[in-house]
């Protein structure tokens, strides 16, 4: 298991590779990215803050639940912080399972607790100004169907 | 204790961190506490239904107890992922 917050970026090949190569005797391994997604065509930047320390306890926390609930080979977690530009890599998310489901449903489960119970904050930075990313309704619930 | 803010009641309180020194029980007392010092600690503290707490790195909630705490982090709901 890995668990990297970084503010440089990360080569999403080279990460998925070396995972799923180390995945020996896995039959799945499942990666998921997020990018900085510009909505409205105005977004010039992201900023990611986050909580030094209560960050990667909590991602272990989230990854070992994970494990205990699905018959898990691996999990990797990259999240960065900083400064991020359109387009660009937020994080990611690998896991290696035996079988498909396993691996897909336990990546689905480790998306939904990053974004709603690790320490991160998104800040939109647009031509017309800046404002904080509010945390939506439908982030909170996906959480009741584990 | 230290007491951390981070992002917007962070903003609004403008200080990251500082050390306070309290009897509050509670994060609630603390609150009320921190809410009386001035109007910038009021206006991040209004809603609190609107915050979340950490203590020691582990969310918490409201009603929890202080005894033995070393660092009570204040933050708006998570925007991960």
């Amino acid at each position: 298991m890995r668990i990297a917050v970084q503010e440089q970026p990360f080569d999403l090949g080279a990460e998925s590779d070396v995972f799923a190569a180390a995945a020996t005797g896995m039959g799945a391994v499942v990666t998921f990215t997020g990018v900085v997604r510009d909505v409205d065509g105005g977004l010039e930047a992201m900023e990611i803050e986050h909580y030094p320390g209560m960050t990667e306890s909590a991602i272990r926390k989230i990854a070992e639940d994970a494990r205990d609930r699905w018959s898990l080979g691996d999990v990797l977690v990259i999240h960065r912080y900083g400064r991020l530009a359109p387009g660009e890599r937020i994080m990611m998310v690998a896991t290696a399972a035996p079988h498909r489901k396993d691996a897909f449903e336990a990546a689905e489960f480790l998306m939904d607790y990053l974004k709603s119970r690790a320490p991160f904050w998104k800040k939109e930075i647009t031509r017309a100004g800046e404002g904080w990313v509010a945390a939506r309704c439908e982030d909170e619930d996906a959480l009741k169907r584990w | 204790m230290d007491v951390l803010y981070f992002a917007w009641v962070r903003e609004r309180i403008g200080l990251p961190k500082e050390r306070v020194e309290t009897g509050a029980a509670t994060v609630s007392e603390l609150v009320e506490e921190l809410s009386a010092r001035e109007e910038r600690y009021a206006a991040a503290f209004a809603d609190i239904s609107a915050l979340r707490v950490a203590l020691d790195q582990e969310l918490s909630d409201f009603d929890a107890p202080l005894a033995g705490v070393r660092e009570v982090a204040f933050f708006p709901p998570m925007t991960g992922g």
